[in-house]
């Protein structure tokens, strides 16, 4: 039996290295799982830009932004990884701190940015704004403000996710105490009846939402654009708040190590180029960074009046502060 | 087979998760002070302990009555498909189950439903510490009622021909015969109950309503990923695994060497089975936990079936993933296996308390993440490739089993020693003969329910393929996690079907393959 053991493990490591045997060149791409599925931009953006690179593009994909960082800490300078796509606006200071990045060094004035756009280490491929989505069918009077939210009646729930494991839940955190500053652990305490619960990730709070557990869900003001364009379902709608929409820009970098730089300038310019940029609404479901061709889908909502951001470098250095602030009005 | 292979593979086991955790703790020194201070993982450890207390408390209590009952009834219709629906909660992936409660006790699942139309309000109580306890007693108190069980049937004959002579009523049956029979694994099953309780990270979360009855694994995630302080996950990770190690000596004392019973090992009937009084008794406790175990499961099917069943069985990815967790899990369960086999061997021979089998209980109280990291670490330290990501999750999981094989077999193994051991030794048997011909037999069944376990629990875990993801390395837990995220539901939904049914059949079939055919 040890022999049958030995055997598979063999099978195994043999059977993923056997990919290697290529003659073309490599570009490592590290990305998010949902990036590189079925249904995400990864597909089609592999077969365009291996058609005029001359290379092999090969996506190396973990389980969200977050852990794409600590997984290229993790690996430090001996990292294969040429680009890392997929880190967000709230991380880019500490990637960039990390030493780990090289300057872009592209002239990006040519981007369609709602927020002006300085990073030298980053590129941003798409940005989207964190909404309280619900279903009109089921909630009859939506919040109007997030006021409106946080003081509304606490029979209408709302689902959000937990700022530790998950973008959006992090954004919602911003989001309020960019609106109320010091006043942001007393806004949690007043909001906490509502919250039916708090979910590890964006997916299981969505999919409660959609199994009718709670009339209202954190989530993006493109998802109801989701249900009208796949699935002819146009009951779902975004709120939107007059203090404005918490806003997320995604972003991707050079490794400093890179093995192959100009492929991964190649690939940076290719992003944000028609052909990267047309596949991101209707699989990304988010705000492309370009003009796409035949103009953005009618169902996308436009964008909201008032943008909400705090600079990176501000959150890099208080995260873990307002985490902890969040973690005590939450847990009492 | 002597205690040597035993204690190499203890030693391996104890320089895995200490280098793991060594690792993490050199790359980056924990802040000890500041770990002292927060007053969040005070609010953590007290609340998490009490959760996982009253969880496996509820779950063991449950489980005793049921157990009892199916040993009463030792052949009814079903019976059989009843304890390999036992086998499954235990290792539905996290999301998979939080659905399925969610379908059935949530605001618009199928209770709320029923009791609504029944004119009575119930108003919500999935979310907070009774839905921890709903999830946590579905997933321990079946795989607790199938280990109690077999303590049961284990039970020689001769008791219950002396039961049947003095004349002895229930009360006087559980007493003396029932619960010292009980008592051997109680200990075990309750250490290990508690552990996964423990540690557990999306149930606790989710369906606790929020951080406040969150696990310590969720301020671990949140160190490894955003603070990327990895001595302070190091440090939680050693937190819990005092914690869970603490408890698992603690009850250690309480496993009590079972008398030596020199058995005909064929069954005999039961005095306390004619009453019609019992018979109902039994068969409503039968009913209520089939129900219990079956509805969520029952959902997981009818969601997946109205899902989009016939396009994600048509899919090549789906097979790819399936085929990429089979391999995984069988590796899991081969090095699992093996190694936790060695060490039971071990300890048998050089002492009854087994400070092997402690050891081979360690990895369940060891953060899955943190020992993740720490390996990846070493790993990269030691000039590893991402080609051997799929190698190392192969290893984690067959640690990460290890566990379960000690837990299920240690118990039988100890008994067959008792029974076997003068006998072997004043005939010479030993070494391989002695396990082709005495031991082997009489461990089948156990080590066939072990292996089965670890690699059903290999084939849902998402935790060590999240962090190692390699190219083309989707299993289906990861695919369920794609398919959510491109608001797939119906596909998830299908995808949850297929995971659980091949988890299950893969269950069955080893189960069979290794146990052997009569069971049941």
């Amino acid at each position: 039996m040890k022999r049958i053991l030995a055997l598979i493990l063999i099978s195994i490591i043999g059977s993923t290295a056997a990919s290697r045997a290529d003659d073309l060149p490599v570009l490592t791409v590290y990305t998010y799982s949902s990036f590189v599925s079925d249904w995400g931009p990864g597909p089609a953006v592999k077969k365009a830009f291996e058609a005029e690179c001359a290379c092999k593009l090969n996506f190396v994909a973990v389980e969200d932004g977050v852990v794409l960082l600590s997984r290229l800490r993790l690996e430090g300078a001996s990292s294969p990884a040429d680009v890392v796509l997929g880190l967000d606006t709230n991380l880019t200071a500490e990637a960039a701190a990390t030493g780990l990045f090289t300057p872009h060094k592209m002239d990006l004035s040519a981007l369609q940015l709602p927020i002006a756009w300085h990073d030298a280490d980053f590129v941003p491929y798409d940005f989207g704004y964190f909404a309280f989505v619900y279903d009109t069918t089921k909630l009859k009077n939506p919040p109007h403000s997030l006021a409106d939210l946080v003081g509304g009646a606490s029979s209408d729930k709302i689902l959000i996710e937990d700022p530790r494991s998950s973008t959006p839940g992090l954004g919602l955190l911003l989001w309020i105490k960019q609106v109320y500053g010091d006043q942001a652990a007393a806004v949690w305490q007043k909001l906490k009846p509502r919250i039916l619960t708090v979910s590890k990730s964006w997916d299981e709070a969505y999919g409660l939402f959609l199994k009718g557990e709670a009339p209202l869900v954190l989530s993006y003001t493109t998802s109801p654009a989701y249900h009208i364009i796949e699935e002819k379902k146009t009951q779902y709608a975004a709120a939107e708040f007059p203090e404005g929409q918490y806003m997320q820009v995604e972003v991707a970098g050079i490794t400093a190590h890179a093995r192959q730089p100009e492929l991964a300038r190649k690939f940076l310019t290719f992003m944000v180029s028609k052909k990267f940029q047309d596949a991101i609404p209707e699989t990304n479901w988010m705000f492309p960074v370009t003009a796409v061709t035949g103009g953005l889908p009618s169902a996308f909502p436009p964008l909201p009046k008032k943008t909400l951001m705090i600079a990176p470098e501000d959150i890099a250095a208080h995260r873990k502060a307002w985490i902890d602030e969040w973690l005590a009005a939450m847990s009492q | 087979m002597t205690g040597l292979p035993g204690a190499a593979v203890a030693a391996a086991l104890l320089l895995i998760l200490g280098g793991a955790l060594a690792a993490l703790i050199a790359a980056a020194p924990p802040d000890l002070a500041a770990i002292a201070a927060d007053s969040y993982l005070h609010h953590v450890l007290l609340f998490t302990s009490l959760q996982a207390g009253l969880s496996c408390l509820l779950s063991v209590l449950l489980a005793i009555p049921v157990a009892r009952a199916l040993a009463r009834r030792g052949s009814f219709t079903g019976r059989t498909l009843l304890l390999r629906l036992f086998g499954l909660p235990m290792v539905m992936p996290a999301i998979v189950t939080v659905f399925a409660m969610v379908a059935l006790y949530g605001e618009s699942g199928w209770l709320h439903w029923l009791m609504a139309n029944a004119g009575l309000s119930t108003g919500g109580f999935l979310y907070g510490l009774s839905g921890i306890l709903i999830a946590h007693i579905f997933f321990n108190m079946p795989f607790a009622a199938r280990a109690f069980l077999a303590a049961l049937e284990a039970v020689p004959g001769e008791s219950w021909r002396l039961a049947s002579q003095l004349g002895m009523n229930g009360r006087q049956i559980f007493r003396l015969i029932e619960w010292p029979a009980l008592k051997g694994s109680l200990g075990s099953v309750a250490a290990l109950v508690f552990m996964l309780c423990f540690a557990s990270f999306a149930i606790t979360l989710t369906l606790g309503g929020g951080p406040r009855w969150a696990s310590l694994e969720a301020a671990i995630y949140q160190a490894l990923r955003y603070d990327f302080d990895l001595g302070r996950a190091a440090v939680l990770a050693l937190l819990q695994l005092a914690i869970s190690g603490a408890l698992l000596l603690g009850l250690h004392r309480f496993v009590l060497p079972a008398p030596v019973a020199l058995g005909l090992g064929r069954p005999i009937a039961r005095p306390d089975m004619a009453g019609q009084g019992g018979l109902a008794l039994d068969a409503i406790v039968i009913a209520l936990a089939a129900l219990y175990v079956g509805l969520p499961v029952v959902s997981v099917i009818i969601a997946g079936a109205t899902g989009s069943l016939v396009g994600v069985l048509t899919a090549p990815a789906t097979w790819q993933a399936a085929g990429i967790g089979v391999a995984v899990a069988l590796s899991a369960m081969l090095l699992a296996t093996f190694g936790a086999l060695l060490m039971i061997a071990g300890s048998g021979r050089l002492s009854r308390s087994g400070p092997f089998q402690f050891i081979a209980s360690l990895p369940l109280a060891a953060s899955p993440l943190a020992l993740g990291a720490g390996l990846f670490v070493l790993l990269t330290r030691f000039g590893g490739t991402l080609e051997m990501g799929l190698g190392l999750v192969a290893l984690i999981n067959g640690l990460m089993g290890m566990p379960y094989i000690v837990r299920v077999v240690a118990p039988a193994f100890r008994d067959s020693a008792e029974r076997h051991d003068r006998l072997c030794a004043s005939l010479g048997i030993a070494g391989w003969n002695r396990w082709r011909l005495i031991d082997g037999p009489l461990l089948r069944r156990p080590i066939g329910l072990a292996m089965a376990l670890v690699a059903a629990l290999s084939l849902g875990d998402l935790g060590a393929i999240a962090l190692f993801g390699t190219p083309n390395t989707t299993t289906l837990p990861l695919l369920i996690y794609q398919q959510l995220a491109a608001y797939h539901l119906d596909a998830a939904a299908a995808t949850a079907l297929l995971l659980v049914a091949l988890t299950f059949g893969c269950f069955v079939l080893i189960e069979r393959l290794v146990g052997g055919p009569a069971h049941g």
